[in-house]
């Protein structure tokens, strides 16, 4: 019964919004390196290096705006040292994509720590604030839960519009599709995979800093260890999940974040209490574990997916 | 450009760039503690008499660096059948918990029986452990990377739970920490008077034992053909969803003696912060060591200096210890990249 | 005829290394407007990178290409196609996921349109594929389609993009006589519309009937360049073949008894590879059977059943008069089948395995290779000594990684380790593609010499030619089914093409009801 009451509250379907938001950025990111044929197990690591660059920069007196930037900048530089390595070179995505993380995550810390030496928490920014779309937010549960949300969840929004528009309607798409099914045919017909596929990480890798930039600037208004919390990791469950297309990932997305928001409310209620927390906080792993299992059998994966091309070869 | 494969490398060819490679981590790490306002020579010094300067400092170093073997080792196993198991965080909590949960008492047996079953129980535990996504992955085609990573989650959560319930110390004033081991289930010291356990000489035992397993058996056989080239493994007979699981079953051992060897050898108890990332950080070391089981022992060593140096330095210059997590993650890199070209030339289009 | 057209292609000097290997030797090489020239040679010639040079797929050490008198910056595909040059590959280049429509717009619309004008190219191809005979559904998923019909894909790419010249890599190797002969009406027409052709090959008869001119390559040289019509096959043959190779004679078989035996198996599909239809199968000792069809037909799913990859859903395996229930790749090697796999590099062989691990791939977990659980490496290295030896094996010594190996020796490697065992049965599945002829010619005679040792072989080839040469008894499959066995010499190669094309079996169905 009180699980009814939640299910139809508006505010519980903002709060699934609003946890969705940095998984949404994310996924996208991870689908465009995928969908060109790179898996980038960067995804963690530049979520936190994203987080904090936008944080940081927001707290060094620019706007909010241009921290988003710099968030995507950063993520692009990491994207950048991806796919040079993984691209040209051809090294193992596994190993490097580990790698990113690693060296993204600690070059992150070590940044906080010398940017704030002496502080015990972090301090706050002032972040985005909700927006409420006029007339759009005025409808009933759809509307209010969708129309009343920061900006920079709109944005996130807009991204996968046009994903799913470049993917789908674009030359470039074509050609980021096809580096991601079959190189050899890019090739052949006078692209270049290396540039292909070095772009879509670039650009992916730019969509994951935002995410993780959404975690400071707008769920929150602080930077914390931790704070990304394997929510990288969950992002390429998504991208199978939605069998590596935007819209499908974006509903995957926006349903883990629903039951995300269902287990914390779920956690307040009386039947709720009896229940160790952290079975609660194990609960979104443990889906998207059964997520994948459900579909990976019949998943159309890229045919290239982790398969490095190398001109000429014989 | 384009990569073209080397027939037979020269000495130069199959020396220079993994050399290079380390001389630039050194002096990326350099340019970091310059950024931190530090004298890089300092920092660099201070970082390697803080690992292997003095006695008490080489010994921090063997007692961090035995944990890293078996996570190490782990890694090497898995990777080398290209079995990507990010999981050994998770399956080194698993060993922990077997360890804690038989060692506080339930098993009232003397050292030399107790000791042993300790070490079989967390090898099963982590075994069990990492079972799971190794079935997703043959059954279900489940990509294990994701899995493994999640289980890390998961498990420390469970972890978490057991420790603020029926794990928890009545003794421990609230923190979440188990009950102490008791003294039967301590690993002793390898010398008397020296902080040494023979958790560390059962690392490299493994580590032998590994190896005799990679280049002598026809497991270790299979699992080199079933990570080089899976689908002529198949049509060659090699059984290879059977050497995937096994691959796990011992990868997950490894990784859970690491447990084991932390709870038994050095800290006596179960907490949340029992491994400092160790299930990652063996990533680190078993690519390091090209995935052989005795370069294993050697880049753990290393990648252990490093940290215990980077914490005594971080006291002395002020640089912070992340600085040896860069350090690691950039040679890492740059040593994976050093491989490729041993083997391989880049030439222009 | 078309000496004195203008010159639309000119290769100058072309030389290409590939480590020691010299790939292309100075080759120089022109082609006219409306012209067809055929590049003859062998396997390992030098046709397909002198080709891939043009196209940019290498880059040459040393020489220049023009097309139209403009210099062609090297190892740029999209330079090359922007002059007008274009290349079927003998591996289509074509994403399976992708439709029709998608593979042939790759690249075809600048990278900055903010739109993909799907209307435009699809009634672009429509008026294309009216012009050049070449039916296909621009909206049908490449991964659907039969072999033939993506190479009229590849064409229409070419097409598509304005080639004024074409290159089509040994296009006729993948096709049945009769859709070979569609082809030709194509690059006919084509020729009206003012194309100028490159056709590489090694089948005299086609170099014979379709080209103006031809060229002649040999271990990386050009050795000849005349005038079709003042040529013919036997002074072909000479030229491409030098005078050291000599194809093996072949005796007539003397067949025994049954080893095995299909009785109406039927396999599921897999994907776009058709699985068998109630196929019956007989291979007798003594016998080489040859099993010809177009690629993608069910020959996989033959092989992957008598190689122990796959058990039949419905139908009976059976192995010397006893029905299998259990079968693996471990138990067809255990009962005496020799298997060839159809990819070397991929199946075949792990590419960083050295000799000797190569050489106990199948053996590994039996004696004299394991000894409880333990190899012992002795025996491998002696029995990869004895391998590397009898089989003449060239190579640097039994610790070189295999991948470093010519294709040809790696061949010979896979031969040792099958034939060694003395195998009762041979599953050949095309055991020279890819491979000089020489190498060619030593795995002929090694098939006939287990034939006559008394051993059944299943030769399973997409090369007509190589089919009928060797064997004893011809089936056809096509689309999952098989044909009856016709003996030596009873059919003609157009006979064998209606069967290819699957046209056969009807007929055969209509006779027997």
């Amino acid at each position: 019964m009180e699980i009814l009451d939640i299910l139809i509250s508006a505010s519980f379907w903002a709060a699934a919004i609003r946890i969705a938001t940095p998984l949404i950025l994310a996924t996208m990111g991870e689908l465009i390196c995928e969908r060109a044929g790179v898996l980038n197990l960067g995804i963690e690591g530049i979520m936190v290096a994203g987080a904090f660059a936008g944080w940081m920069a927001v707290y060094s007196g620019t706007g909010l705006w241009v921290g988003v930037a710099v968030a995507m900048v950063v993520g692009m530089g990491f994207g950048l040292l991806h796919s040079v390595l993984t691209v040209p070179f051809g090294l193992s995505q596994h190993v490097v994509g580990l790698g990113v993380t690693l060296l993204a995550t600690s070059s992150t810390y070590y940044a906080y720590r010398l940017a704030l030496p002496q502080v015990n928490s972090p301090p706050k920014i002032d972040a985005f604030q909700p927006y409420e779309i006029p007339l759009l937010s005025d409808i009933p549960l759809l509307g209010q839960a969708l129309f009343s949300q920061t900006p920079f969840t709109y944005l996130a929004f807009a991204l996968v519009a046009a994903t799913s528009v470049m993917l789908y309607r674009t030359p470039v798409g074509l050609a980021v599709r096809a580096a991601g099914e079959s190189p050899a045919a890019v090739a052949a017909q006078g692209l270049s995979v290396t540039a292909i596929r070095m772009g879509a990480v670039i650009v992916g890798s730019g969509f994951m800093a935002m995410g993780g930039a959404f975690l400071t600037m707008s769920a929150f208004d602080s930077f914390f260890f931790e704070m990304v919390n394997g929510r990288g990791w969950i992002c390429i469950a998504l991208v199978v999940f939605g069998s590596w297309m935007p819209g499908k990932a974006l509903l995957g997305a926006v349903l883990f974040a629903a039951f995300d928001a269902l287990q914390i409310r779920v956690q307040q209620t009386g039947f709720g209490a009896d229940i160790p927390y952290q079975i609660f906080l194990m609960a979104p792993y443990i889906l998207s574990i059964v997520a994948l299992v459900l579909v990976s059998r019949r998943a159309q994966v890229p045919a290239a997916l982790m398969v490095p091309f190398n001109k000429g070869e014989r | 450009m384009r990569l073209e494969p080397i027939a037979d490398p020269s000495l130069a060819r199959s020396i220079a760039p993994p050399a290079i490679a380390i001389i630039a981590t050194v002096v990326i790490a350099s340019l970091l503690a310059m950024l931190a306002g530090a004298n890089p020579f300092s920092v660099l010094g201070l970082i390697l008499k803080g690992a292997f300067g003095s006695q008490f400092a080489l010994l921090e170093t063997l007692n961090r660096a035995t944990p890293l073997i078996f996570t190490g080792l782990a890694i090497a196993v898995a990777f080398k059948a290209k079995f990507w198991n990010i999981g050994a965080e998770a399956q080194l909590y698993a060993g922990a918990l077997i360890t804690v949960v038989l060692g506080t008492g339930a098993l009232p047996w003397p050292s030399f029986a107790l000791i042993p079953a300790l070490a079989i129980g967390a090898v099963l535990a982590g075994a069990v452990v990492l079972l799971v996504p190794a079935i997703l992955k043959t059954r279900f085609g489940v990509d294990e990377v994701v899995t493994t990573l999640l289980f890390n989650f998961i498990f420390l959560l469970f972890i978490s739970m057991l420790l603020e319930g029926p794990l928890k110390d009545p003794m421990g004033m609230g923190w979440p920490k188990s009950a102490r081991l008791i003294s039967e289930a301590r690993l002793p010291r390898i010398f008397d008077g020296l902080r040494l356990h023979w958790g560390f000489a059962l690392a490299l035992l493994c580590a032998c034992a590994v190896w005799v397993i990679q280049t002598r058996s026809t497991l270790g056989y299979e699992m080199r053909a079933v990570g080089l080239n899976r689908d002529a493994a198949a049509f060659a007979g090699i059984p290879v969803n059977a050497v995937l699981v096994k691959t796990a079953l011992l990868s997950g051992g490894l990784a859970a003696l690491a447990g084991f060897s932390e709870v038994a050898g050095l800290k006596g108890s179960l907490t949340l912060d029992l491994s400092p990332g160790f299930g990652y950080t063996g990533i680190i070391v078993a690519m390091l060591a090209l995935l052989n089981p005795l370069g294993v022992i050697v880049s753990a060593l290393f990648v252990a200096g490093i940290f215990v140096g980077a914490d005594s330095m971080s006291r002395a210059a002020g640089v912070p210890t992340y600085l040896a997590d860069m350090m690691l993650a950039t040679a890492l890199l740059l040593m994976v990249l050093a491989i490729m070209l041993t083997r391989f030339r880049v030439v222009r289009d | 005829m078309t000496s004195n057209a203008e010159i639309v292609l000119r290769l100058d000097a072309i030389t290409k290394r590939f480590g020691k290997l010299v790939a292309n030797d100075a080759i120089s090489l022109s082609l006219h407007r409306g012209e067809v020239v055929a590049l003859l040679g062998e396997n390992g010639a030098g046709k397909t990178t002198l080709m891939n040079i043009l196209f940019g797929g290498y880059t040459a050490d040393s020489g220049s290409v023009q097309v139209f008198g403009q210099t062609l910056p090297p190892g740029n595909s999209r330079a090359a196609l922007d002059a007008g040059v274009g290349m079927v590959h003998q591996h289509f280049t074509l994403a399976d996921n992708l439709t029709v429509l998608e593979n042939i717009a790759l690249g075809a619309q600048p990278m900055t349109d903010v739109r993909l004008s799907k209307k435009e190219i699809y009634n672009k191809i429509k008026i294309l594929s009216d012009e050049f005979n070449l039916k296909v559904d621009p909206s049908a998923r490449v991964g659907s389609l039969a072999v033939g019909e993506r190479q009229r894909v590849e064409i229409l790419k070419a097409l598509y993009r304005d080639v004024k010249i074409l290159i089509l890599d040994e296009p006729t190797a993948v096709l049945t006589p009769q859709e070979a002969d569609d082809l030709f009406g194509t690059l006919s027409l084509g020729i009206k519309n003012g194309l100028s052709i490159i056709f590489i090959s090694h089948k005299l008869h086609e170099v014979m009937a379709i080209s103006n001119r031809v060229a002649v390559l040999r271990h990386g040289k050009l050795v000849a360049e005349t005038l079709t019509a003042d040529t013919d096959k036997n002074a072909l043959s000479a030229l491409m073949m030098g005078t050291a190779a000599k194809s093996p004679d072949i005796t007539l078989a003397n067949p025994g008894k049954t080893l095995l035996s299909l009785q109406d198996v039927t396999t599921p599909d897999i994907g776009n590879s058709p699985g068998l239809k109630s196929v019956s199968l007989e291979l007798k000792a003594g016998q080489i059977v040859g099993l010809a069809g177009v690629s993608g037909n069910g020959q996989a799913a033959l092989a992957d059943v008598v190689g122990g990859m796959r058990m039949p859903s419905q139908g009976a395996l059976v192995l010397n008069g006893k029905t299998l229930t259990q079968w693996s790749p471990r138990a067809a090697v255990q009962n005496g089948i020799a298997r060839i796999p159809e990819d070397r590099h991929k199946t075949g062989t792990i590419a960083d395995f050295d000799l000797t691990e190569n050489a106990i791939l199948e053996g590994y977990s039996t004696a004299p290779f394991s000894k409880g659980g333990w190899i012992s490496w002795k025996n491998a290295k002696q029995f990869v000594t004895d391998i590397i030896e009898k089989y003449d094996v060239r190579c640097p010594g039994p610790d070189t990684r295999i991948r470093l190996l010519s294709g040809g020796n790696m061949q010979k490697l896979i031969l040792g380790r099958v034939l060694e065992a003395d195998p009762q049965i041979v599953l050949a599945n095309q055991p020279v593609r890819g491979l000089d002829i020489g190498a060619v010619n030593y795995v002929h005679s090694q098939l006939l010499a287990a034939r006559d040792r008394g051993a059944a072989v299943l030769l399973i080839s997409e090369d007509l030619d190589e089919v009928m040469d060797l064997s004893d008894v011809i089936h056809v499959i096509a689309g999952g089914r098989l044909s009856p066995g016709f003996a030596r010499g009873t059919m003609t190669p157009a006979e064998l093409g209606i069967w290819m094309a699957g046209q056969g079996f009807d007929a055969q169905v209509a006779h027997a009801s």
